[in-house]
């Protein structure tokens, strides 16, 4: 683009135009070069983990080159996908996520809703306040949560801490506000003829919701469902501090509390542990690429 | 009080909001007229501010009770002696100032924090310049690519990495030892242990960095570019002339989330190292697990964890006037 300007601004100058069309292909070449060295150092992590996770026993303590696997062999995912506690890992991460997420786009998506549609008294001091909690780390919450979810159980006799649902009641906390703050920003966007046209049609504000505004903030929705998963399968602190007996565990804290006895590390369980744990949160991203970077960018360039 | 989209949004269109409503109350009237006999409740339901308070009561809710009320019982806890019985004012963080590992957990998480932030904002400057540069259609691919560290479960690479940096099996001590390279104690010296929690943060971090400042690469409009070339500016004068202006929003966003968020790290720090050898690792959050949870000294932890809500406080501050900023600009 700026070559042409150029050429076209200095037209004597023809010679110089061939020097920046090779200094441009250096540019390139380059470009690809340090992407290259930069790809290399992103992907090595998840590939020697996926590498490892080929290995015997045997060969991981053997002297051999680290990177390259001379007896591939399916033995640590057989042993994982045939342990029943492991499978229980993956079922009590899969059934908080899902569950999770339903909750947080019934919580979210009808405050965001109001919120940017509804004005109403104190609604503006309330998206900020949206948007604070967004901020707070869960790392400043946990102790306080934990102490108040003991005293629910000394004070009712309900037992939260270390069950699996307590989960359910804690993760929203770090989904809703994030998912509220990204659909008010893709309701906002939405033309306010349309919901205009269906009230003047009669329809009810839920309506209004439901036939509209889901419909057409869809891509958005899609965004928030993805960032809702990945965060609630992600978590390690707050499952880490809740839950303790191995039947309630979730997959990050279930690998690294069980695989890991002691000194005793069996590495080539723990990788494939860890590989089957990234799995679910990367095959989402291999096939909703646009809308995870969407929901991504969308936090701090919508709002 | 403007924050970000919603008030924007609000007033620019008030006015098409009360003809909504205007709408929605004949409709209402006609269909009162119909059955007189509705109670007054019926009709309080069907106010438009009763409808939106009950969309954002279970927002309201989930707010005030798991994020207000237990930051608030932070601070009544931080008040509290270990066996949470007696009232004991500032002792604790008395006790605290006292402790030599305070000091270093204090100056490690600062350590941590602002290093990892500045890489991850230059790597990822750099990163999103390399991707802008290369052809539109293969550009896809890469960012594809570059950004898998932010999309694995942050303790399941962390666990990569430990494997990585195993005291005996560490893959990068057999390739170093190719180049004559002793073999490096990645977690096992107090020096080493601090530049492999701050590398893996950088590792994790930096792709979100890439991928906000590709985005805002490319809303720069390409004749600004152009001007410059005319005007004879060179790469790094195009850069800060004309690259760094345009973004100085989203870099300044983007840093204070990631302080943010750096600060209160804790998954990375907690498997690599545990905050060992000797403490040298801890921050904030993994020191506060250590005496609040594994220590059982809840009041303790709950004090160390409020160290951390001046520097997030600051950072929240400028992120909103930055917010407030970019809605007035828009």
């Amino acid at each position: 683009m700026s070559t042409m300007t150029i050429d076209k601004a200095a037209p004597t100058r023809k010679v110089k135009y061939g020097s920046m069309s090779r200094d441009r292909a250096w540019a390139l070449r380059w470009s690809y070069f340090f992407l290259a060295i930069f790809v290399i150092f992103f992907l090595t992590p998840p590939i020697y983990m996926f590498i490892t996770s080929l290995k015997s026993s045997a060969e991981i303590s053997a002297a051999t080159n680290p990177w390259w696997v001379f007896h591939p062999t399916l033995e640590n995912y057989s042993a994982l996908l045939t342990s029943n506690q492991f499978l229980r890992f993956f079922w009590n991460s899969a059934l908080v996520s899902i569950i999770v997420v339903t909750l947080t786009m019934l919580i979210a998506v009808p405050a965001a809703f109001a919120l940017s549609r509804m004005r109403f008294w104190g609604s503006a001091v309330l998206a900020t306040g949206v948007f604070l909690t967004y901020l707070i780390p869960e790392t400043l919450l946990f102790i306080p949560l934990f102490k108040m979810f003991a005293m629910i159980g000394d004070w009712t006799g309900i037992q939260l801490i270390n069950r699996w649902y307590v989960l359910l009641i804690i993760y929203p906390t770090l989904t809703v506000p994030f998912c509220t703050w990204i659909m008010i920003g893709y309701f906002a966007s939405i033309p306010k003829e349309l919901d205009e046209a269906a009230i003047i049609d009669g329809a009810s504000w839920f309506q209004t919701l439901t036939r509209i505004f889901i419909p057409v903030a869809l891509p958005g929705l899609i965004a928030a469902t993805i960032f809702a998963f990945t965060v609630s399968w992600a978590q390690f602190l707050y499952p880490l501090v809740f839950t303790t007996s191995t039947d309630q565990l979730v997959m990050p804290v279930g690998i690294i509390t069980t695989l890991i006895k002691g000194d005793v590390f069996n590495w080539g369980q723990i990788m494939t542990g860890a590989l089957l744990g990234a799995a679910p949160p990367l095959i989402i991203y291999a096939f909703l690429m646009d809308y995870y970077i969407a929901g991504l960018t969308a936090g701090a360039t919508k709002g | 009080m403007q924050v970000g989209g919603p008030a924007r949004f609000g007033t620019e269109t008030h006015g098409e909001c009360t003809m909504a409503d205007v709408a929605l109350q004949s409709s209402r009237t006609t269909a009162a007229q119909k059955a007189r006999k509705r109670s007054g409740l019926q009709n309080v339901l069907k106010r438009k501010s009763t409808v939106a308070f009950l969309m954002t009561l279970p927002l309201i809710l989930l707010i005030l009770l798991l994020v207000i009320y237990p930051a608030l019982y932070a601070l009544h806890l931080a008040t509290l002696n270990k066996s949470m019985q007696r009232f004991v004012g500032l002792s604790n963080f008395e006790f605290l100032f006292k402790r030599e590992t305070f000091w270093l957990v204090v100056k490690q998480s600062c350590i941590f924090a602002i290093t990892a932030v500045i890489f991850k904002a230059l790597l990822g400057f750099i990163i999103a310049h390399f991707v802008h540069n290369i052809p539109a259609k293969g550009q896809r691919k890469w960012r594809g690519m570059l950004l898998v560290p932010w999309v694995i479960p942050p303790a399941m690479s962390t666990l990569a990495w430990l494997w990585l940096f195993d005291p005996s099996y560490s893959a990068f001590n057999y390739t170093l030892s190719f180049f004559g390279i002793g073999p490096i104690p990645w977690t096992g010296d107090a020096l080493w242990a601090r530049f492999s929690v701050i590398l893996v943060n950088i590792w994790v971090g930096a792709p979100f960095f890439m991928i906000m400042y590709l985005a805002a690469l490319k809303s720069v409009p390409d004749q600004l570019y152009e001007a410059a070339a005319i005007d004879g500016a060179n790469w790094w004068q195009r850069i800060w002339y004309v690259t760094l202006p345009m973004m100085r929003n989203i870099i300044a966003i983007t840093t204070l989330f990631s302080l943010i968020v750096t600060f209160a790290n804790f998954d990375i720090v907690r498997i690599l190292t545990a905050g060992g050898p000797l403490d040298h690792t801890h921050i904030f959050a993994t020191w506060a697990f250590r005496v609040g949870i594994e220590g059982s000294d809840i009041p303790l932890g709950a004090s160390v964890s409020l160290f951390m809500v001046p520097i997030l406080a600051v950072a929240a501050v400028f992120i909103l006037r930055d917010v407030n900023k970019r809605g007035n600009e828009a």
